[in-house]
């Protein structure tokens, strides 16, 4: 046996969706816990509350939610229509936005717990060898953080892969747009299909398992938090 | 040099600096400092911990915000009203308590780190003799962590100093080290002072570490400056009773004239008497940098022969000032006449009233211990 074209599709297209949304997520994600590691501003509970809703609350709900903000009548559908993006439900720029969202805690927490352990000293110290604050981020911070990315996107891409209920809500079972792998586990379950469920299935195990390993193994530094609000 | 060239040399800091208190402090804490430090030599900032030091430190540095006031230093502005040199434009120098050394680069990409963003081109050379002047040759391709603690200051000063810097700011970079490190490192700074001729404002809690290297001397004490000015002149005072405690003792300098190899003792000249100090195998005619204590001065009425102490000046009374200490007092002393020599002695409060002393009476002054600074 082994994968079919169908499951290939599954595959190739989440290894797309967690690519682009680790990207994107980095994007974001960097100067917001920029922001979170360094702010006194009375704010900071509440985004750090938000960013981290994903992990506690049900996909569906953060699904439903998401599809009726990207809907005719949502705040994101009214603005991508009057762009002339058309409707995002369903495609898969929908579920790249869906995933933005739900895999966000794990881009963000790493990098802010490595830059908060990088603390105020070094880059003090690089002021007063005349480095300015775009040369401070480039070549202290992105340097001494590199655990926090290394972290950061390894499990943005692996929480992405896995993701199911988001999707189901917000993208459906369209091959080759929006139906990824944890959907194509679910219909060959659905159709009593256990033999190639079982493959797949397996190699989600294994991989996860692999990426875990290696996140686990990086010598310990110091400086290097990326797990901790995980472990 | 002119009185505008002077001034254009000059740090001329006016300015005050607020630290918003802390939940667990009541109120907060603020520094000012209306002082004009010379554009040369060093200047020891001495004071007790929380007086404020480090703070004057980071304001001079650009890395503490300067509430108002100005700063200026060497005719350029980096504080005033209108605006503020962020800390990356200043060329200052910075050697933290701690080495703070990056530690993703070996202990040569630190020193590079440095020379790419120096204020003017640093060419291989000048790169060499820092090292060079550091003791650094060795470690060039160690990385921080395998670095001793005295090895990661070193490389800390040398990486300051190839920015070029014009002004060089030291916070206390001795004090983590322990006796055998600093011993190790004072030789480095001593060659810095002698070799480059960059002003450096070095802060310590601990006198008597760098009374051989300071030519200036500032006292702070609760963010404000209790004394200012040449280092002979502010330890001979004694109207800041209580800052200097059991540190107090004023300085002097002269010259190597007589070696008695006898007793292994030299005798060093001094404008309005002389010394005899322990023969270490000074040169002759070596000038000296020596420390006598307050508290290892003794005053006689009588020159006492029948006594073990070496070193007996005759000296006059010129004023006497409480001592923090309430059984104490310092009475500052004028050797030799016309004397520009001045000396310190803490004793007794009962001692002068027994001995009846007051401004322009004749003692001797009996010295117990002199420390040679250098």
């Amino acid at each position: 046996m082994g994968f079919s074209a169908a499951d290939w599709a599954a595959i190739s297209l989440s290894l797309q969706l967690a690519a682009v949304t680790t990207l994107i997520l980095l994007m974001l994600g960097t100067p917001l816990a920029w922001w979170l590691a360094r702010t006194r501003s009375r704010l900071k509970g509440p985004v750090a509350a938000i960013v981290a809703l994903p992990l506690v609350l049900p996909p569906t709900v953060l699904g439903f939610y998401l599809l009726v903000a990207m809907g005719p009548n949502g705040p994101i559908g009214g603005l991508t229509q009057s762009l002339g993006l058309g409707s995002l439900p369903f495609t898969f720029w929908g579920l790249v936005v869906g995933s933005v969202c739900y895999s966000m805690p794990f881009v963000v927490q790493p990098l802010q717990n490595s830059f908060a352990s990088i603390g105020e000293r070094p880059l003090e110290m690089a002021a007063t060898l005349r480095a300015g604050p775009w040369d401070r981020f480039l070549h202290v911070v992105l340097p001494l953080a590199r655990p926090g990315f290394l972290s950061a996107s390894v499990l943005g891409f692996a929480h992405t892969l896995g993701e199911f209920g988001v999707v189901l809500m917000i993208g459906g079972n369209i091959p080759g747009q929006t139906r990824v792998l944890s959907v194509q586990i679910y219909d060959h379950v659905e159709a009593l299909d256990y033999g190639q469920a079982h493959w797949l299935a397996g190699a989600m195990v294994l991989f996860s398992f692999l990426v875990l390993l290696f996140l686990y193994s990086i010598p310990a530094r110091r400086g290097d938090a990326g797990l901790r609000f995980s472990a | 040099m002119t009185a505008a060239a002077t001034l254009n040399s000059a740090i001329i800091a006016d300015f005050s600096v607020r630290l918003p208190g802390s939940k667990h402090e009541a109120g907060s804490f603020d520094l000012r400092v209306d002082e004009r430090l010379p554009g040369a030599g060093v200047t020891v900032v001495f004071g007790a911990s929380g007086c404020g030091k480090t703070t004057l430190l980071r304001a001079l540095a650009g890395l503490q915000p300067i509430e108002s006031g100005y700063l200026r230093v060497k005719g350029e502005t980096w504080h005033d009203e209108k605006e503020s040199l962020p800390a990356h434009r200043r060329p200052v120098g910075y050697v933290f308590q701690e080495a703070s050394l990056f530690e993703h680069l070996t202990a040569a990409g630190n020193l590079e780190f440095a020379r790419k963003r120096a204020a003017a081109t640093v060419n291989a050379q000048e790169v060499q003799d820092v090292i060079a002047l550091l003791g650094l040759g060795e470690l060039l391709q160690q990385r921080p962590q395998q670095l001793s603690g005295g090895e990661r200051q070193r490389l800390s000063i040398a990486r300051s100093l190839l920015i070029k810097p014009e002004l060089l700011l030291m916070d206390e970079p001795l004090a983590a080290l322990d006796q055998t490190r600093k011993q190790e490192i004072l030789p480095y700074l001593d060659r810095i002072r002698a070799e480059l001729k960059i002003p450096m404002i070095y802060v310590t809690h601990a006198l008597d570490e760098v009374t051989r290297l300071a030519d200036h001397l500032m006292i702070l004490s609760q963010g404000r400056v209790r004394a200012c000015g040449p280092i002979r002149e502010v330890l001979a005072r004694i109207d800041v009773p209580g800052i200097l405690g059991e540190e107090a003792g004023a300085i002097v300098e002269g010259r190597v004239t007589e070696r008695d190899s006898e007793w292994h003792l030299i005798r060093v000249d001094f404008e309005g008497g002389q010394l005899w100090l322990r023969d270490s195998g000074e040169a002759m005619g070596q000038q000296l940098r020596v420390r006598t204590l307050a508290r290892d001065i003794s005053l006689s009425l009588e020159a006492d022969q029948a006594s073990s102490i070496l070193n007996r000046l005759p000296a006059e009374v010129a004023a006497i000032a409480e001592d923090a200490d309430p059984a104490m007092a310092l009475v500052q002393l004028v050797v030799g006449a016309p004397g520009e020599t001045r000396l310190v002695a803490r004793i007794s409060r009962r001692s002068v009233a027994q001995l009846a002393l007051s401004p322009g009476k004749p003692v001797w002054a009996q010295i117990k211990s002199v420390a040679v600074l250098y």
